[in-house]
């Protein structure tokens, strides 16, 4: 089949002060796998939120099979044959599998007739979910398979997926790549939305790249290169980031034996978590989602407090210390979510400045905020890690995810931190910006700190740390210099717990 | 067709037009609920904003009354604000004004009569002492046992009310005063009294406690270190954490405060315009002061002027009630209509209305 599933043509939508999308046009066709491509900002999730009618355009038309196609909201796309997978999963916990697909149907059948659908279509794909399951006991993967059976559910001829491997393991992902190949067989195109260009280059028939809200170009992405496609999507070459030579000193931060019982009942456990990082090193913690990650950055960060001996920082015990008593001795922290957690939306970055910098940047002064030193200090963070803002007085949800999270590393690295934790540094960021928070990162270890990435980013990891340790269910392996690894073992290293990696061979193709 | 379109950031000229534009909205709404109850519109709305402080006949009367009703108001507003920016719901503001009354009365009575200057501070002490007391039922047991402050705190109030009744009636009831219910009357006690400073404005040392409060929370929430967790810890609870928050101490922090002012805001209605404690003291001031903080957007100089809004339709609405024989369900329900449409106006601030349907071309 190549008939054309979708056209889009010249679809326009601005917001106040912004472009999103500047009359972009192009199509999908029948059984292809269509890539989106660009930066943070670009205007991707906007044009994906006007094909699944969550926004309106304001100007242009599309067509899908031959009939003008104008959604006013979900529901309608969803009936016209567009499914989408979400980033972010819209999943209650509490609830089982089957539970939570009945919630997002229409007409949901009997309990026990939607239970058997959902395994035969879970053993069809390849996709193996067990319907009665807890939710909130499912890995990050499992969730994602939970959204993608909702979806094929309704039998969709366009599935929009929008950044699906990042909370993937390797394995996990030939799963997900084996399943939508399957469903390109049977002639469902996908909108595939990532910033992984390998992935991107084995999967997708073709690439559509967004720049500035403008489509810059279409390529066929298995023969066109990596580079390319990057250059494409950012209008200027990348350099990748540099490891400088360095020597290692003694160690800064240790932990010993660390033990966490989680703060909520779907939280992980920490169990015996030992490592040491020297300072100028760059440790990096891999894993899938859930397996403790946000726990052990809770740990360190001082917002779950453990034995005083079990972390330590110089010798010093600071397991019992409070975040600001840490971050006093330079103990520093970046957090994975970036609203809400490491800033707060609503404050204005002057104000999100003052969130964790008010101790070291002396801010502060018997309790008096200096508001005119952290409006300083925002801007030297705006200014040094090219943050795209008008200024510092603007809310931290004004601001796009990439840029965010250049202010949150940024804010935390300008500290000169003896240790900097950070968590998912570069999730969901652009190329350009991603390049520039390792860069960072490798500068600041340059300089003499100690560095922890837990991250689930494997190439990230192999790009710019020393070390490398896995983190599965709470237990840390044994730290492994990166340069003696391959993407391959470390998958194994990390996902061969799950027992996924045989789903495929059981597959019956229709 | 008009659509509502989320603001990129919250607008700041749309946080200081609502407060206007709802009091205009309550004066369309409350004049025709007037007409339908067959009273003049324009009358009754000039009677309840206008003649309260220039109508030459009860001018003289009603203006020092602005002072007496808005000093309570804002008092408490000010303490429940902070908590409501923190995400505390103190609700039973009203209990702890009574108990604050009943602790500063008790004291000067204690005194009964001597004479010296050190009583009507002890009372004030006293006052506060109470409120916060009072208030950190709730805040203790959120703490220990994660109970829920808006139940725990409303219910409280009832407990006060008792409690109220019970000192009217037996233990702080006048001994000289033949049987009848209630305590001695403290303005008529010069030590105990909380008198008019200035004569004719109605202004007493609750009027000053006001305004010191008003200042004391702009200082606090622009300037220090607390008043930026207590914004923190209200807006984004993940990052307050984060940021070494300690929530616990919030809650004391919150309820506290917002107890301690109620208190005192019980105090001087006590040993001031009230005079003594009686079955009937309470005047519904502590609820109507979750109005007074919302009105004034939870922001000190709002509260200042909202309590003042406040004071003047209560003025105002007797006035309606005395002239024109307008209900009292009546005039309450044209206070609610002001909060109703504060929080419905509210919606502006966050989202823009965009007239005319989205184009699809």
């Amino acid at each position: 089949m190549t008939g054309k599933l979708l056209t889009i043509n010249g679809l326009t939508k601005a917001y106040p002060g912004v472009i999103a999308n500047d009359d972009v046009s192009f199509q999908i066709t029948n059984g292809e796998v269509h890539a989106l491509l660009g930066e943070n900002g670009a205007g991707k999730s906007t044009l994906v939120k006007m094909i699944y009618g969550l926004v309106k355009p304001d100007a242009g038309s599309m067509t899908l099979n031959d009939a003008a196609y104008a959604p006013n909201e979900p529901r309608a796309a969803r009936s016209a044959g567009v499914a989408m997978v979400f980033q972010h999963f819209s999943l209650f916990e509490a609830l089982n599998v089957a539970e939570n697909i009945a919630l997002g149907m229409e007409n949901p059948p009997a309990m026990g007739q939607l239970s058997a659908k959902i395994s035969q279509v879970s053993g069809d794909y390849g996709l193996p979910l067990d319907p009665h399951r807890l939710v909130g006991d499912l890995s990050a993967g499992e969730r994602q398979r939970v959204e993608i059976i909702r979806c094929l559910l309704q039998d969709p001829k366009l599935l929009i997926m929008d950044e699906p491997t990042s909370v993937l393991t390797p394995q996990e992902v030939d799963i997900l790549f084996a399943t939508l190949k399957l469903l390109r067989e049977q002639g469902t195109s996908i909108l595939y939305i990532s910033h992984k260009l390998e992935e991107i280059r084995t999967l997708c028939d073709e690439a559509t790249v967004l720049r500035g809200g403008k489509n810059v170009g279409t390529c066929i992405p298995r023969e066109t290169s990596a580079s390319a496609m990057a250059e494409m999507m950012v209008g200027t070459r990348l350099s990748p980031p540099q490891k400088a030579y360095k020597k290692l000193e003694k160690t800064v931060l240790q932990l010993n034996g660390l033990n966490l019982s989680p703060a909520s009942p779907f939280g992980t456990s920490l169990k015996d978590i030992t490592l040491e990082i020297r300072a100028g090193e760059i440790l990096g913690i891999g894993g899938v989602a859930g397996n403790g990650q946000d726990e052990l950055l809770g740990a360190l960060s001082g917002e779950a407090k453990s034995a005083p001996q079990s972390v330590q920082m110089d010798g010093q015990n600071l397991g019992h210390l409070s975040p600001n008593a840490r971050r006093k001795l330079g103990l520093l922290a970046a957090p994975e979510e970036r609203l809400g957690h490491a800033a707060a939306p609503d404050m204005t970055l002057t104000e999100n400045a003052m969130l964790t910098a008010a101790e070291r940047e002396n801010l502060q002064s018997n309790g008096f905020l200096n508001w005119t030193r952290s409006r300083s200090f925002a801007e030297k963070v705006i200014a040094r890690f090219d943050v795209r803002t008008p200024g510092p007085e603007n809310a931290a949800r004004s601001l796009s995810g990439g840029n965010l999270q250049k202010f949150v590393i940024g804010r935390e690295i300008l500290q000169n931190p003896r240790v900097l934790v950070v968590n998912q540094p570069t999730w969901g960021v652009d190329a350009s910006a991603a390049a520039a928070i390792r860069q960072a990162l490798l500068d600041l270890a340059a300089d003499g700190a100690a560095v922890l990435v837990i991250s689930q980013d494997l190439d990230e990891l192999m790009e710019i740390t020393d070390r490398f340790a896995a983190l599965n269910e709470g237990r840390l392996s044994a730290p492994v210099a990166t340069s003696d690894l391959t993407v391959e073992k470390i998958g194994l290293m990390l996902g061969g717990a799950h027992g996924m990696e045989v789903a495929h061979d059981t597959v019956v193709h229709p | 067709m008009i659509r509502l379109e989320k603001r990129k950031q919250p607008s700041q000229v749309w946080s200081y037009l609502t407060p206007i534009l709802a009091v205009i909205a309550t004066m369309i709404a409350g004049g025709i609920m007037f007409w339908i109850l067959g009273k003049n519109p324009f009358e009754a709305i000039r009677i309840i904003f206008w003649d309260p402080l220039f109508n030459t006949q009860f001018a003289s009367y009603s203006r020092p009354q602005l002072l007496v009703k808005a000093a309570p108001l804002i008092l408490i507003a000010i303490g429940l604000s902070l908590g409501f920016r923190a995400g505390v719901w103190n609700i039973g503001a009203e209990g702890q004004y009574v108990i604050g009354a009943i602790c500063g009365a008790a004291v000067g009575l204690a005194f009964y009569p001597m004479e010296s200057f050190i009583i009507f501070p002890l009372m004030v002490l006293a006052g506060a002492f109470g409120g916060f007391l009072w208030a950190m039922i709730p805040a203790l047991l959120k703490i220990a046992f994660r109970t829920n402050e808006i139940l725990v705190s409303l219910l409280l109030v009832y407990v006060a009310d008792q409690l109220l009744a019970s000192m009217a009636l037996s233990t702080l009831r006048n001994p000289d005063g033949g049987g009848f219910p209630g305590s001695r009357n403290l303005q008529q006690y010069p030590s105990a009294a909380n008198p008019e400073l200035i004569a004719g404005t109605g202004a007493h040392w609750g009027v000053v406690a006001a305004l010191i409060a008003v200042i004391f929370a702009y200082i606090l929430l622009a300037k220090h270190k607390l008043g930026f967790q207590i914004k923190l810890a209200g807006q984004s609870p993940r990052a307050a954490h984060f940021a070494g928050v300690n929530t616990s101490v919030i809650i004391v922090v919150c309820l506290g405060l917002s107890g301690l002012l109620a208190g005192l805001a019980g105090l001087f209605e006590v040993a001031g315009p009230a005079g003594q404690i009686s079955i009937d003291f309470a005047s519904n001031y502590g609820f109507t002061a979750i109005i007074v903080a919302f009105l004034g957007r939870l922001h000190p100089v709002g509260i200042l002027l909202a309590g003042l809004l406040m004071a003047l339709t209560y003025i105002g609405g007797e006035l309606a009630q005395l002239m024109l024989g307008i209900p009292l369900a009546a005039i309450q329900a044209f206070q609610g209509m002001l909060l109703f449409f504060l929080l419905a106006m509210d919606v502006l601030t966050d989202y823009r209305p965009v007239i005319g349907k989205a184009k699809v071309v």
